[in-house]
């Protein structure tokens, strides 16, 4: 069956992107408008289209491929502009559809009266069409070139507001430290190529196991996939981009967080999973790595000022959580979560926005308080993303996740299992109390500063679909027999030859419970600390010892202080010292030899002719006696 | 005989542009008309032709050939050849050109009519080095491209040109003579009696292997001078700081990469033993270059020297194929050698524009001119991913290919040359907020929203930005065309332990791995 829709999904956002920069300012802000959110939610329908055409199929699992053209076919290194749907590219982009359209309706009313109006959608659809090429892209250059578009959408938009250099610089902070991941990935894929001679990911993926990929070849290609991978979702150590990159608007930090960069890491490794399991010490440092950034999110985000940042850390937290469900192969779980989180997380981003909106652009969770009664909508938003955020029992899909993920961690086995699940109930408990406390701290309280009224429809349209789907989205992935289909994970692990070991539903077991009572204990937690007893909160950050693990957690563990002096000043000092091009003074030097040389003979051509008298007699001498003693 | 049209015509419009001497506006219409007849003719040719090879010659894929007797006695003859690189590489000059001569529409030239004359010489010199496959006719259009430079650099210049013209000037002589004695050398020690190239294919075999070496040393010294590769670098610099403002000396002259090809269409498969053994220096030259390269675009303060280091940059990744030496790099050079000059192309008129608006070229006291310039903005930040080698511009196809074909020889390098992806995120769109992002420096009423891009002006960018897209998206439209040639070329080029061998399987060649 043909899909004849596929190539429509990427190709409307992109055509958006071309109509708003190619129009410039001759296109009217409605024209904008309509174009930018009706590309994406077209692009939604194809997508919907097309997973009514796909569930068609008889062999849903091998997957669909629609030829374009051939971009680049040299010496066996062919790579086509090719699109590939199959159960993980399906889900993926009817995620990152969904929820970027809902965040670019959302848009129209945030960045309404921006002089960069026209800029802003431009580069939001191109954002949404780069995404969406890099989880249907059928072979791995055609991943790379959506994956650097991600990178430089993400570039453009956190440094949106371009007349202050701050945003810029974050901007272009993101852009170096993903792009170090990015060339490390770019490494790893010439290197499958060099051992596999193909570009296309399912022969890859096959030859993979083979005898050419003796050696260490394959885990090293592993590894830097790895980091690319980490680059994009923001793993440690390339974690620090992330929370700089709220400069931009509310909207793009949804975008980046929820549908777009940060989920661009955890499709890959999903993807490439068979590489991964061929090698298993990089599989476990998969998880070692999503486990680590996943405590470092959430001890940052719990005392982060700025409500922006706590939601930044929290993304770094929970891509840890997707990270470890990767490394332990559950990598349907993974997807899982990837959905929830998205949802979830963009609905408390625009939540957040619409109290920065009501504020004037205030950020700092302290000056805010008491906008529970003012501001219902957000209010309940940001609830219902909290909840599914810290995985609270039943109705949210965040709860469904985050059990899968924890599950399969112990069912990995091992002592390794079981720390990674201890490891996920710290979290649990920590995520319960970031969350809570931004949430308590925003909206319950002493009111701070008096909001004004936010008005239009399309913000709360989209705050209200989104609510509802976080709720409704549980109904993807519920315990087997509870519905009639199959859910997501069963769903997207057909993907794999060797089925992901997914985890087993232990009804009702002790460890099935155990996440639950850590998101309650949690919450519990965060209401003591921050509403009944706020000064024993104040008491512990002003402690002696929590002063300075409050400032160390603040700063995101002092990573930029060391990357700054281990990479930057060396760099930048670099440059200083060889901006004098020292090279040029060996022809500077030459040129001042040749200058004395010739001061010298000039000096010999004095027009005297003594001078030249006494030099020719001395030079007649010196000959003759050269001559006289080489012939004696 | 068409070749020789291809020659003559720009210097034919140099000629009508120094017969209008006496009306600026008839010489710079006389060079624009014969650089777009030169275009229009190189793109006939490059689409009847094809690309099968029809000359049954060694060392390209030839489509035509035309040889006239010029100095029989010592085996001198005027000999022209094209094949699809050579095509590619004239097209680009015509293009360029073009480009170059608009670039300089309004600038009001002092003394028009030599200025074009120069220019277009320049040029029409330029296009019989890609095409000359004689190797005195070839020594002859090299300094024939010289000469102008230094006029144009020394007369039109910035306050430093006739220093920075005699650097030039002298770099470049001796780039010549290298070449020069380089090439009387191979003919007397060969034996060959004869200069031309398809005769001289394979005699350095027969030499023995230091004389080869040393041969071999004088043509690199030649063109790594004119590419320029690291260490003999600063006179580009130089020569792009103190070029006239305009910006048409900086594409006409600067641009286009004659060393490239030369190292390409020359260098390797005239020595091609020599310069496998030579491969590994050259690896180190080429990877020195990319990352110096980047580090010095990221501490310049001058926008145009900041340009001329990107190129030093890229042309790194050129180096890099030709001691690689395989198709997948040689094409991805191909690619490169393109896309570099039509992105610095790009940024030199890019940096023209804005010193023209605000009379700065200083990037410490520019910023934010985004908010009343945007289409500049917008298409420098166009530039500035071509810079950086972001996909779907042609210089991520290069240089992706000359990884690829680097990695089937060297981890090492290819790691190292993957550095200069890093460093290109560090300096590209370090130039772009320092001149159009940030807070605005220049007053508004200095430079207004009336001050971006005229239609000529937009035409220029756009075209240019246009063909690095399109190249980037679909590449085969060049690679189709050299394909055949760079296939012919690496043939001739092989070292002779691996040329008797049967071309082995692209696919699992692990033996070549050291």
């Amino acid at each position: 069956m043909r899909m004849s829709l596929l190539w429509l999904i990427v190709a409307l956002p992109l055509a958006a992107f071309l109509a708003i920069v190619l129009g410039g300012r001759a296109l009217p802000r409605a024209a904008v408008s309509a174009i930018g959110t009706a590309a994406t939610g077209g692009a939604a329908i194809a997508a919907a289209f097309t997973a009514y055409e796909f569930s068609q199929l008889v062999q849903p699992a091998e997957g669909i491929t629609q030829q374009l053209w051939t971009w680049i076919d040299v010496a066996g290194f062919t790579a086509q502009v090719a699109l590939y749907l199959d159960p993980l590219s399906l889900v993926m982009v009817l995620a990152v559809t969904v929820v970027s359209f809902l965040i670019l309706l959302y848009s129209t009313r945030f960045m309404a009266g921006d002089e960069g109006y026209g800029r802003f959608f431009a580069y939001m659809n191109l954002f949404v069409a780069m995404m969406l090429l890099l989880v249907l892209a059928d072979n791995l250059l055609l991943l790379y070139l959506a994956w650097e578009g991600v990178g430089l959408c993400s570039y453009l938009l956190i440094s949106f507001w371009q007349h202050q250099a701050a945003n810029v610089k974050a901007g272009r902070k993101a852009f170096l430290v993903t792009r170090i991941g990015d060339t490390a990935l770019a490494v790893g894929i010439l290197l499958l190529f060099t051992h596999l001679g193909t570009l296309n990911i399912r022969e890859a993926l096959d030859l993979a196991g083979g005898a050419a990929f003796a050696g260490s070849a394959l885990p090293a290609a592993a590894l830097l996939i790895l980091a690319g991978a980490a680059g994009k979702s923001a793993q440690l150590p390339l974690s620090i981009w992330l929370p700089d990159a709220m400069a931009g608007p509310t909207p793009v930090s949804a975008l980046i967080h929820a549908a777009t960069m940060a989920a661009a890491g955890v499709y890959l490794i999903a993807r490439m999973l068979p590489i991964f399991q061929l090698a298993p010490v990089v599989m476990a440092l998969v998880a070692v790595v999503g486990a680590a950034t996943m405590l470092y999110g959430a001890f940052s985000a719990m005392v982060q000022r700025d409500l922006k940042r706590v939601l930044a850390y929290s993304t770094i937290s929970q891509l840890g959580y997707m990270f470890i469900a990767l490394g332990v192969g559950a990598a349907g779980a993974a997807i899982f979560h990837f959905i929830a989180h998205a949802l979830s997380k963009s609905l408390l981003f625009l939540a957040a926005g619409a109290v920065a909106l009501a504020l004037h652009h205030q950020t700092d969770i302290f000056k805010m308080g008491g906008l529970r009664r003012a501001m219902p909508l957000a209010f309940w938003s940001f609830l219902i993303g909290a909840a599914s955020l810290s995985a609270l029992p039943l109705l949210t899909s965040g709860f469904f996740s985050k059990e899968l993920i924890l599950l399969g961690a112990l069912s990995s086995g091992g002592p390794g299992g079981v720390a990674l699940y201890a490891a996920g109930l710290i979290g649990s408990i920590l995520t319960a109390v970031y969350i809570f406390r931004a949430l308590f701290i925003v909206f319950m309280g002493r009111r701070k500063q008096e909001p004004e009224p936010v008005r239009g429809a399309a913000l709360a349209l989209a705050l209200a679909v989104l609510a509802v789907l976080v709720v409704a989205a549980s109904v993807i992935q519920l315990p087997p027999g509870w519905l009639p289909w199959p859910g997501v994970v069963e769903f997207v692990s057909q993907v794999y030859r060797a089925p992901a070991e997914g985890a087993e539903h232990q009804a009702l077991s002790v460890a099935a419970v155990l996440p639950s009572v850590a998101a309650i204990l949690g919450l519990a937690a965060a209401y003591v600390l921050f509403v009944r007893k706020p000064l024993l909160a104040f008491g512990l950050a002003a402690s002696p010892w929590g002063g300075p693990v409050r400032r160390f957690w603040l700063s995101g563990w002092q990573l930029d202080a060391l990357y700054d002096r281990l990479f930057v000043q060396p760099f930048v000092a670099a440059a200083r010292a060889v901006r004098r091009e020292w090279i040029d003074v060996l022809y500077t030097g030459i040129a001042a030899v040749a200058k004395l040389l010739h001061r010298i003979l000039s000096v010999s051509q004095s027009g005297r002719l003594r001078w030249y008298w006494a030099g020719f007699v001395i030079g007649t001498i010196v000959l003759l006696a050269i001559v006289v003693m080489t012939w004696s | 005989m068409v070749l020789t049209w291809l020659i003559a015509i720009p210097m034919l419009g140099a000629l009508a542009a120094l017969a209008l001497r006496h009306n600026g506006r008839g010489a710079r219409a006389a060079a624009l008309g014969a650089m777009v007849a030169e275009l229009v003719l190189a793109s006939w040719l490059w689409w009847s032709w094809g690309n099968a090879a029809i000359v049954p010659l060694p060392g390209g894929a030839w489509l035509e050939v035309f040889q006239h007797s010029w100095i029989p006695m010592i085996g001198a003859s005027f000999l022209l050849a094209v094949d699809g690189l050579s095509l590619l590489m004239v097209l680009l000059t015509a293009l360029i050109g073009a480009m170059s001569v608009l670039s300089a529409w309004r600038a009001r030239v002092r003394r028009a009519g030599v200025f074009y004359f120069l220019l277009l010489w320049m040029l029409g010199a330029a296009v019989g080095i890609f095409l000359a496959m004689d190797l005195l006719l070839l020594y002859v259009f090299w300094e024939m491209m010289i000469i102008p430079l230094y006029f144009l650099i020394a007369l039109w210049g910035g306050s430093g040109g006739p220093a920075a013209a005699t650097k030039t000037f002298i770099f470049t002589q001796v780039s010549g003579l290298f070449m020069l004695v380089s090439s009387i050398g191979l003919v007397i020690w060969s034996g060959a009696g004869s200069f031309d190239y398809f005769s001289l294919i394979g005699v350095s075999a027969q030499l023995p292997s230091h004389i080869a070496l040393w041969l071999m040393l004088g043509f690199l010294a030649a063109m790594a001078i004119k590419l320029p590769v690291v260490g003999v670098h600063t006179w580009l610099v130089d020569a792009h700081q103190q070029a006239p403002i305009n910006g048409a000396v900086d594409l006409s002259g600067l641009v286009i990469k004659v060393g490239a090809y030369g190292l390409i269409r020359f260098l390797v498969p005239l020595f091609p033993d020599a310069a496998a053994d030579f491969a590994t220096v050259g690896r180190v030259l080429a990877v020195a270059g990319i990352l110096y390269g980047g580090v010095m675009a990221f501490a310049q303060s001058d926008l145009k020297r900041l340009a001329a280091y990107i190129t030093i940059s890229h042309m790194g990744f050129v180096l890099l194929a030709v001691f690689v030496w395989n198709e997948l790099a040689l094409q991805g050079a191909v690619v490169l050698i393109i896309s570099s000059a039509l992105g610095a192309a790009g940024l030199f008129v890019m940096a023209g524009i804005v010193h023209a608006r605000t009379g700065r070229r200083d990037l410490a006291n520019l910023g934010g001119l985004w908010r009343t310039m945007p289409r500049l903005g917008g298409l420098s930040m166009a530039l500035a991913m071509a810079a950086m080698g972001l996909p779907m511009l042609a210089s991520f196809v290069g240089e992706i290919l000359v990884l690829a074909g680097t990695l089937k020889v060297s981890v090492t390098f290819t790691a190292l040359a993957a550095g200069g992806f890093v460093i290109s995120v560090i300096y590209a769109p370090w130039l772009i907020q320092k001149v159009f992002q940030g807070k605005p420096t220049v007053d508004e009423d200095v430079v207004t929203g009336a001050d971006d891009l005229s239609r000529r002006e937009l035409a220029m960018l756009a075209a240019a930005v246009a063909v690095l897209v399109w190249l980037g998206v679909y590449p085969h439209s060049v690679l189709d065309t050299s394909a055949p040639a760079v296939r012919a070329i690496q043939q001739a080029g092989q070292p002779t332990h691996l040329k008797n061998a049967p071309p082995g399987p692209v696919r699992f060649n692990l033996e070549e791995r050291p």
